[in-house]
């Protein structure tokens, strides 16, 4: 990130955000449907939804589906204490495995050593345990934390440029 | 009851998980990788969508490329006053999920904020809520991968 990508976001391209996080129309043409609402011309609002891909404002067009409608029914957050030297390397080799959908870097805290973070889905909680098992194994860490979810309190998506 | 997911809603899905193409008929584009015509295919996301297998389509940014600010909390709650701090929590905006979880610290959320003053404000008061004994703010360094994908067979 960079202070100019920022400072590129226009007050067309923030209306175009507010309109884009919104129910995308399932019609032959959406984007002349979302180009109404904001008041300008479908070409225009292409041409701002394909520049804030470039500029990676978007990172996806596209859908996320219910994990667990499709069978993914376990989920865990696991937080692993890894090696600053060994750091980048690990965190790569994860994000490379399917089963993993978020990998950060992230602060350690007070008697918190935990500096590696990933998401691990799978068919169930026991292919979850070999999952992890075998990153673990793989990159030579063993101290980790498994976060099973116990209760879902809120999922949304962010609603940008509300405030 | 759901439906069974047939070959052609795999691939379908697989497609739409991967990329809505950005042109005036993304559904017909999708409808020629396919073999198959544009109201097929619109027809079938809509179904899809009914029964619940999107969660979301559309639209998904770069929470940091947009000038925002992003944190991991952590809390560890007194489990008698849980749901009340779990709900105070939701009431922010910008807190996305919030999940109670197994072990020492037993709340974790997210929190997205259009600046650091605001997140230091939030954090300030999640802290003196009654119930909260300690927290920790994790603040990533580098996102490595943020792709939730689930490839059908």
């Amino acid at each position: 990130m960079n202070a100019e990508s920022i400072t590129e976001l226009t007050d067309l391209d923030k209306r175009i955000v507010r309109v884009l996080q919104g129910e995308f129309p399932l019609v032959a043409e959406p984007y002349k449907t979302l180009a109404e609402q904001v008041g300008v011309s479908e070409e225009t609002f292409l041409e701002r939804v394909k520049a804030m891909q470039q500029t990676k404002k978007i990172r996806k067009m596209g859908a996320v589906l219910c994990h667990r409608e499709v069978g993914f029914k376990a989920n865990v957050l696991v937080a692993w204490e890894v090696p600053e030297d060994r750091l980048d390397e690990i965190a790569r080799h994860m994000a490379a495995s399917p089963s993993v959908t978020h990998c950060y870097d992230r602060n350690t805290a007070h008697n918190w050593p935990y500096n590696l973070y990933t998401m691990v889905h799978g068919h169930s909680r026991e292919e979850c345990e070999q999952v992890v098992k075998k990153l673990g194994e793989e990159c030579q860490v063993s101290k980790h934390v498994m976060l099973y979810s116990k209760h879902e309190w809120k999922k949304t998506a962010m609603k940008y440029f509300c405030e | 009851m759901m439906m069974e997911l047939t070959d052609f809603d795999k691939s379908l899905l697989n497609l739409l998980q991967g990329s809505l193409p950005v042109c005036s008929r993304p559904f017909a584009k999708l409808a020629e990788e396919l073999d198959t015509d544009e109201q097929t295919v619109l027809t079938r996301v809509q179904e899809l969508k009914k029964e619940g297998y999107l969660r979301r389509i559309g639209t998904f940014f770069d929470s940091n490329n947009l000038g925002y600010k992003g944190t991991l909390v952590a809390l560890k709650v007194d489990p008698s006053k849980m749901q009340t701090v779990a709900e105070a929590i939701n009431l922010y905006p910008g807190a996305t999920h919030n999940y109670e979880r197994e072990g020492r610290y037993n709340l974790w959320f997210t929190l997205l904020t259009p600046d650091l003053e605001t997140e230091a404000r939030i954090l300030d008061e999640v802290q003196s809520l009654n119930g909260v004994e300690d927290m920790l703010n994790l603040k990533a360094n580098k996102k490595y991968k943020i792709n939730v994908q689930f490839k059908l067979h």
